[in-house]
C-alpha cells in the first residue's frame, strides 16, 4: 500500500516537471501572468510529492517492509532506527530519490521569492531548473527505482518490479542484508546530504545564469542572486567535502583523510570551479569585466556536477565508494552533452552581449592577480580532469588503460596550491586598475618580517625539511597578512570615529561583511594548509605486536597495552577491544580502545580506529590482531599525525567566514531594489 | 607594449601549468594491466611499477600479525567493462573467477594491516611491481565487493 503512495506520488512529480515546464512556454508565448503562476505552482507540487515520495521509502525502511526490494538490500532487523532512516541514502535508488528531493527544495524555495523585478527570466528558470529535475526523477521512475518489490514465481525464481509478473506471488524475506557496514557511522549521517546539498544547489545559479543568457539581460542583478545561490551551493560542498575527510579518517582506518579517489576528485572538480566563480564574480561587480568567464565557470560548474554524478553512479572507474555497477551511464552521457552543448550554444548566441567595457591594465592589479587566482584554478581542475579521465583515453587511443595515482595528484596540484596560498596573502593588498611593487612591498614588509618567526623557531627546534620549512612560512606569512589586513583596517576606521579598537573592529567586520567574511574563509584555508602540511610531511607511524603490559613507542608517547574484551551486541555485532594507557613523557594522560567490529550477517569486519587528539597532534590507534583464546598478545598499528586538527578547526573557521559573507544582508538589498527600480 | 606584456604574463602561466600536468603524467603513469596480460602476455618487465586487478581466492589469504605480511592469490577478470556486463556484472565474473581452477592466478604479496574488505571474491586493485618470483609485490591495496543480494536472498528460500 505505502509502496504504491511512494510510487504514485513519484510518478505524479514527473507529470508536474513536464506540466510546469510546459506552462513556463506557455507564459513566454502568451506573457500572461496566470500560466507563469501555474507553472511555478506546480514546481512547488512537485516538492510536495518528492516529499510525501520519500517519506513513503522512509515509512518502508523504518517499519521493515522487506518485500520493497531497496529496504532489503539496504536494512535489515538488527540495525538501529537511525540509521534505517539514514539507509534512504545508503544505496543507488534512494539516494537518487534523496537527490531529486533535494534538487525540488532548492527549486521551490527559489520559486517562493518575489519575482517582480526578474519576470522576464522566471521561465527560464524554470524549465532549466526543472528539465534537470526531471531528468533525475525519469531515472528513479524508470531505471532505479527504489518501490520495486520483490516477485517469486514457481520456479522459486525472484524478481522485482512494480507490476506483478505473470504466476508470482509477492516475496518477503525474513530479514534484510543490512546497510553497508562501512556506512553505519554518524558521519555518514550528515556527510552525503551536505554533499548532496552542494551538488544539487548548483542547478540553482545556473539556471539563473542561462536565464540571463536567454534574455540578454545586461544589468547585474541577476550576478548577485547567482553569487548568493553559488554561495549557499558551495558552503554544502565545502561541509561535505570536510565530514568526507573527517568520515574517512574515523572510519576507513589508514590514517588518512583523502586518498585522491576518482570520486573526491568528482566532488572536488565543482568546488574549484565555484571557487573560481565567487572570487571573479567580484571583478564582474566591482569592474564590469570577466563577464564571459563568469558565464562559462557557471556553465562548466553544472557540468562537472553532473559529470561527477555521472562517474559516482556509474560504475566507470575503480573507487571505493562503489555504487553497483548500473545501467545509467549512457543515459547520463546523453543529458550532460545535450546540456553541456545547448549551453555552449546559448553563450556564443549572448557572447557579443557579454561585451567587457574595461580592459585588463596590468598584471599589478587587484583584477591582475583575480585573473591568475582563476588560472591557478583552472589548472588545479585540469589536472583533476586528466587524472581521472586519463584511463579512459588512453584506452582509447593505445588501447590499453594507463593510471595515474595519488603521486601525480599531489605533483601536479601541490605547486599550485602553493602558489594559491601566495596570492591568497598579496592580492588583498593589491589595488584595483594598477598598483606598484613599491606600494606592495610597502604595505607587506611588516607582516613577512613576523611570519619570518616561524621557521625560524621551526629551524630551532632541529626541523630541516626544506618543503615543509618553505611551506610553513608561506602559511604564516599569509596568516600575519590577513590578520593584519583587519588591524589596519580597524585601525584606520578608530582614527576617523570615536570608537576604541574592538569597536572598530566589529563594526569593519559588520559592515563589509563579504570582505571579511571571506578573509575568515582565508584563515580557515591557512589553518588547513598548516594542518595538510602536518600530516603530509610528519606523519609517523609503527607497528607492533606486543603482551599485555608491554609498551610502543611513537614520538614522545608511549602506549601500554593492559586488556582485550569481546562484547557481542545486539545489533548484529560482535566487538573486540583493546585499552591501551597512553603515557606522554612517562605521564599517564588517558586510556584509548580501540576496536574491531565484525557483522556476523555481512561476514564484514570493520576495524575502527581510537585516537586521542590534541592541537599539536593526533595519536590515531589501529588494533590489527590479537591471538583469540587467551588474548595476552595483540598486534597495533599507531600513527602519530602532527597538526592534523589544524585542519578540522580550519574548516570550522572556513564554514563561520561563509556564513558572515554570506548572510542576507538588508542594505545589500536596498541597494539592489533601487538599481533595479532604475 | 602594455597588451604584449599581459598576453606574455598569461601564456608563460598556462605553459608552466601545461607543463607541470605533462611532466608529471609522464613520470608517474602505470599500466593498468589484468593478471593475464601480466602472467601469460609478460607485458610488464620485471620490477616495472603497474597497476593490476583480479579477484581474491578466500582461501589463500594468509595473514602473519608479526610482521604484518599479507599473501593471498588473485585471479584473472577481463579489464574490460563491456566484457564484465557481458558476462552478467561484476559479481558473477569475480565468483566464476575464483571458481575456475583454469583461470591464470597470481600470487600476491602485501606488507600493512589487513584490509577490512579481503575476502573472497572480492575485487582487489593494487599498484606495484612483479618480482622474479613471479611473486606481484603491491605497495597499495584497495578492494571493491560488489553486492549479490539475490545469491543470498534466494539462499533464504531455500532454508
Amino acid at each position: 500500500m505505502i509502496v504504491y503512495i511512494g510510487y504514485i506520488t513519484l510518478l505524479l512529480s514527473f507529470v508536474c516537471t513536464i506540466y510546469s515546464i510546459f506552462a513556463a512556454r506557455k507564459y513566454i508565448k502568451t506573457k500572461q501572468i496566470k500560466w507563469i503562476d501555474s507553472s511555478s505552482h506546480s514546481a512547488i507540487a512537485v516538492w510536495v510529492l518528492l516529499t510525501l515520495s520519500c517519506m513513503s521509502l522512509v515509512y518502508l525502511l523504518t517499519h521493515g517492509h522487506f518485500e520493497v526490494e531497496y529496504v532489503a538490500t539496504v536494512t535489515n532487523i538488527t540495525m538501529p532506527s537511525y540509521l534505517k532512516v539514514t539507509a534512504l541514502w545508503g544505496g543507488q535508488s534512494g539516494s537518487l530519490l534523496f537527490w531529486s528531493w533535494l534538487m525540488s527544495t532548492y527549486i521551490a524555495i527559489t520559486m517562493m521569492r518575489n519575482w517582480q523585478h526578474e519576470r522576464d527570466i522566471q521561465p527560464h528558470v524554470i524549465t532549466v531548473s526543472m528539465l534537470t529535475l526531471m531528468f533525475f526523477i525519469m531515472l528513479n521512475l524508470f531505471i532505479e527505482n527504489p518501490f520495486k518489490l520483490l516477485w517469486i514465481d514457481s520456479t522459486e525464481r525472484i524478481s522485482s518490479s512494480i507490476i506483478r509478473p505473470p504466476q508470482s506471488t509477492v516475496f518477503t524475506p525474513e530479514d534484510g542484508i543490512g546497510l553497508n557496514p562501512l556506512l553505519r557511522h554518524p558521519g555518514m549521517i550528515i556527510h552525503p546530504p551536505m554533499l548532496y546539498l552542494g551538488f544539487v544547489g548548483f542547478v540553482i545559479p545556473y539556471s539563473f545564469a542561462i536565464g540571463a543568457l536567454i534574455v540578454k539581460r545586461q544589468d547585474n542583478m541577476w550576478i548577485r542572486i547567482t553569487r548568493r545561490w553559488t554561495l549557499v551551493a558551495w558552503l554544502f560542498l565545502s561541509l561535505g567535502l570536510l565530514l568526507g575527510g573527517r568520515w574517512a579518517y574515523d572510519v576507513l582506518g589508514w590514517g588518512g583523510y583523502w586518498g585522491w579517489d576518482p570520486v573526491e576528485i568528482a566532488a572536488f572538480m565543482p568546488w574549484l570551479t565555484g571557487t573560481a566563480f565567487l572570487h571573479s564574480v567580484i571583478i564582474q561587480e566591482k569592474q564590469e569585466m570577466f563577464k564571459r568567464w563568469n558565464m562559462i565557470l557557471i556553465i562548466l560548474t553544472y557540468a562537472l556536477v553532473i559529470f561527477g554524478t555521472f562517474l559516482t553512479r556509474s560504475g566507470v572507474l575503480s573507487s571505493v565508494h562503489s555504487f553497483a555497477q548500473s545501467s545509467i551511464g549512457p543515459l547520463f552521457f546523453v543529458f550532460i552533452s545535450l546540456s553541456f552543448s545547448t549551453s555552449l550554444l546559448l553563450l556564443l548566441r549572448g557572447w557579443n552581449h557579454l561585451q567587457t567595457q574595461k580592459p585588463l591594465t596590468s598584471w599589478m592589479s587587484r583584477e591582475g592577480f583575480f585573473l591568475i587566482n582563476n588560472m591557478l584554478f583552472m589548472g588545479i581542475l585540469t589536472a583533476c580532469f586528466w587524472g581521472t579521465i586519463y584511463p579512459l583515453i588512453s584506452e582509447i587511443f593505445t588501447g590499453q588503460k594507463i593510471t595515474v595515482g595519488p603521486p601525480y595528484y599531489e605533483r601536479t596540484t601541490g605547486p599550485q596550491f602553493a602558489a594559491l596560498l601566495l596570492l591568497m596573502g598579496i592580492a588583498p593588498l593589491v589595488a584595483w586598475r594598477i598598483s606598484t611593487v613599491k606600494r606592495l612591498g610597502y604595505l607587506i614588509w611588516r607582516p613577512t618580517i613576523i611570519s619570518l618567526l616561524i621557521p625560524l623557531a621551526l629551524i630551532l627546534r632541529g626541523v630541516t625539511n626544506l618543503t615543509a620549512l618553505l611551506s610553513l612560512w608561506l602559511a604564516t606569512l599569509v596568516f600575519c597578512v590577513t590578520l593584519y589586513e583587519f588591524y589596519r583596517g580597524a585601525l584606520a576606521r578608530q582614527n576617523s570615529s570615536e570608537e576604541n579598537f574592538m569597536q572598530s573592529l566589529w563594526e569593519l567586520v559588520e559592515k563589509n561583511r563579504r570582505r571579511y567574511g571571506g578573509y575568515i574563509v582565508h584563515l580557515g584555508v591557512v589553518f588547513i594548509s598548516i594542518g595538510i602540511i602536518g600530516i603530509e610531511m610528519f606523519q609517523q607511524e609503527t607497528q607492533k605486536t606486543i603482551s599485555l603490559n608491554e609498551s610502543i613507542n611513537i614520538g614522545q608517547y608511549s602506549l601500554v597495552y593492559k586488556n582485550l574484551s569481546e562484547l557481542p551486541q545486539n545489533d548484529g555485532r560482535f566487538i573486540t577491544k583493546a585499552t591501551l594507557a597512553i603515557y606522554k613523557n612517562d605521564t599517564f594522560v588517558t586510556n584509548i580502545q580501540p576496536q574491531r567490529d565484525y557483522y556476523i550477517q555481512n561476514q564484514q569486519r570493520m576495524t575502527i580506529p581510537d585516537v586521542y587528539s590534541t592541537l599539536e597532534s593526533d595519536l590515531y590507534v589501529l588494533l590489527i590482531d590479537w591471538k583469540p583464546i587467551d588474548t595476552q598478545q595483540a598486534t597495533f598499528k599507531i600513527y602519530l599525525n602532527p597538526l592534523i586538527n589544524w585542519v578540522w578547526v580550519g574548516g570550522l573557521l572556513f564554514i563561520v567566514g561563509t556564513l558572515i559573507a554570506a548572510w542576507p544582508d538588508k542594505r545589500d538589498d536596498i541597494i539592489l531594489k533601487l538599481h533595479s527600480s532604475t | 607594449m602594455q597588451r604584449n606584456k599581459l598576453i606574455l604574463g598569461g601564456l608563460l602561466i598556462i605553459g608552466a601549468i601545461i607543463y607541470l600536468i605533462v611532466s608529471t603524467t609522464q613520470s608517474t603513469s602505470k599500466y593498468y594491466y589484468t593478471v593475464n596480460e601480466l602472467i601469460i602476455d609478460q607485458s610488464a618487465n620485471i620490477n616495472e611499477k603497474v597497476r593490476i586487478s583480479g579477484a581474491v581466492i578466500g582461501e589463500s589469504i594468509q595473514f602473519n600479525p608479526d610482521n604484518l605480511q599479507l599473501n593471498f592469490t588473485i585471479a584473472h577478470v577481463p579489464g574490460d567493462s563491456d566484457e564484465i556486463i557481458a558476462n552478467g556484472g561484476l559479481a558473477k565474473v569475480l565468483h566464476k573467477a575464483t571458481t575456475n581452477p583454469n583461470q591464470s592466478r597470481l600470487q600476491i604479496l602485501y606488507t600493512g594491516p589487513m584490509p577490512d574488505l579481503l575476502r573472497n571474491e572480492a575485487q582487489a586493485i593494487m599498484d606495484g611491481h612483479l618480482n622474479e618470483q613471479n611473486t606481484f609485490v603491491a605497495d597499495t591495496l584497495l578492494l571493491k565487493c560488489p553486492t549479490k543480494y539475490e545469491d543470498e536472498l534466494s539462499q533464504q528460500t531455500i532454508n
